[in-house]
């Protein structure tokens, strides 16, 4: 039977009535209409549909829709600042870290988790915390590569 | 995929009294990341899912150097690679969890799931093993406790009756000069199962005295995962060398009958078996007599060493 949840997405209070056995991802993309999170494999292997559960970067593809009932979740719709990117995003467009594009906002949603954790953000630290994110297109360079750049660019603005 | 209905428990209690209503299609769930990929695979069609996330208390970590280390059921995998107590006195605990699957998964894994899930190759069991870890079993009747290397009965099968709940892993708190490390084999590193996996743990009576004791955990080489008792037996008592850390390790790797399967023949598991033992146990050993290397040191030696 089908059960009204309530999710604060990107900051709004959004209300669904959901199957019991429905994922958060598809909640996400059918029930609320956000398919910037993506599915691509719906097993946990590949990160596509990463978003940040309370802060943390989880596969929602893995978590019952009902078990984040009440919770915090932001997805790549919520990341940016209205029309102005997030550092992340910024790093990726200009620096080449995407092609196809298709795993990207998980990507973002899993560096942007990162960056927040307060770990250090070394090139070995950002592969593990990466490590959950398959790319086909990119063989990861411009990935990493962007990666160090919005360090670096959100090193400046804390120094500002 | 069969559909099922959604319960949550706040309570122990209230999830055993669950399980007691709706009887043997009813399952746990905590993080779900077993659960969903068996589901969705037809493989587990339960009629009711009662999940335990929100019941209170069960993710706490907490360490004293009386009671040990206590880990709630629902503390995630990531929480424990992170504690500090994990990593400065069970270093091959938390690497064992850095060894897990991505970030990910193991913002959501549970190590009550991990147990009870019973897989060979479950990642966190090996290491819980070595040292000494015991599970706190909470069912109608009241509470037990059951020493880990008790728990498992076969793949995915444990001493856990329809009706009782992990609640919270005990593991006591290591001797003076003790050292432990965790490796993991597998050809895509943390992001795939363990292929083998082997932990070991050494304390020495003093600094550089005799060796105290010594436990060697396999994975994923037997129905269950299991401890290599004659390679530790031979290592008890002794004034420990490279050339008795590597007669141990020869002698675990000849104990084993592992199996064929898509991620390794037996014979390779075998050899695996073999050299991972040497180098957890060397790396045990060294950390007992010269302090343990930092985590990330640790980890570049667990996870690269699967590439
Ligand atoms: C992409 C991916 C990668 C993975 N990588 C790894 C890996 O590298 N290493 C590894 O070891 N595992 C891995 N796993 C397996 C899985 O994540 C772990 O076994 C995890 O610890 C399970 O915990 P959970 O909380 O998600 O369990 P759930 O899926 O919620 O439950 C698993 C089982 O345990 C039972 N259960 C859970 N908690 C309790 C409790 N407190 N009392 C009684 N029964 C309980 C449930 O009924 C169910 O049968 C991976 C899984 C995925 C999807
Ligand atoms: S769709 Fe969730 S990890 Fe692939
Ligand atoms: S850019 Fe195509 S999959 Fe990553």
């Amino acid at each position: 039977m089908k059960k009204q949840l309530q999710i604060t997405v990107n900051g709004e209070l959004r209300q669904a009535l959901v199957e019991p056995y429905y994922s958060l991802l598809d909640t996400l993309r059918d029930e609320m209409q956000l398919t910037g999170t993506k599915k691509g494999c719906d097993e946990g292997d590949c990160g596509a549909c990463t978003v940040l559960l309370n802060g943390k970067p989880v596969c929602s593809c893995l978590v019952l829709a009902h078990a984040a009932h009440d919770a915090e979740v932001i997805t790549i719709e919520g990341v940016a600042n209205g029309q102005e990117l997030h550092p992340v995003q910024k790093a990726f467009v200009e620096h080449g870290g995407l092609q196809c594009g298709y795993c990207t906002p998980g990507i973002i949603l899993s560096t942007v988790g990162f960056l927040e954790s307060g770990e250090e953000p070394s090139e070995e630290n950002i592969k593990h915390a990466l490590g959950g994110n398959l790319c086909r297109c990119t063989g990861y360079t411009k990935v990493i590569e962007s990666v160090l750049v919005a360090v670096k660019a959100t090193n400046q603005e804390s120094e500002e | 995929m069969k559909r099922f209905e959604y319960l949550e428990a706040r309570t122990v209690r209230q999830a055993i009294s669950m399980l007691q209503r709706h009887g043997e299609n009813a399952c746990i769930v905590a993080g779900s990341t077993d659960f969903l990929v068996r589901w969705r695979a037809g493989v587990w069609n339960p009629d009711h899912v009662i999940n335990i996330q929100r019941v209170a208390g069960l993710s706490r970590i907490t360490y004293s150097g009386r009671n040990g280390l206590r880990i709630g059921a629902l503390a995630t995998i990531r929480a424990i690679e992170q504690h500090a107590a994990v990593r400065r006195y069970y270093p091959a605990l938390a690497v064992a969890a850095a060894s897990f699957a991505g970030v990910q998964v193991r913002n959501l894994a549970t190590v009550g799931g991990n147990i009870c899930n019973a897989s060979p190759s479950g990642d966190m069991i090996p290491a819980l093993l070595v040292f000494g870890s015991e599970c706190k079993i909470v069912g109608a009747d009241g509470e037990r406790a059951v020493a880990l290397d008790k728990f498992f009965t076969g793949p995915g099968q444990t001493v856990l009756q329809h009706g009782e709940l992990l609640t919270e892993v005990r593991v006591p708190v290591p001797a003076r000069n003790t050292g432990s490390h965790y490796i993991k084999h597998s050809p895509r590193g943390a992001m795939d199962i363990a292929t083998v996996g082997v932990a070991s743990l050494v304390s020495l009576d003093g600094r550089n005295g005799p060796c105290a004791e010594a436990c060697i955990a396999l994975g994923a080489v037997a129905p269950t995962p299991i401890r290599a008792y004659s390679a530790e037996d031979s290592l008890r008592g002794q004034a420990l060398t490279q050339d008795l850390l590597i007669a141990a390790a020869n002698l675990a790797r000849d104990g084993v009958r592992p199996i064929d399967d898509i991620r390794g023949s037996a014979e390779h598991r075998k050899e695996i078996v073999g050299v991972l033992t040497r180098r957890t146990l060397e790396q045990a050993f060294n950390a007992a007599t010269s302090g343990p290397l930092t985590f990330n040191e640790q980890r570049r030696l667990t996870v690269q060493a699967a590439f």
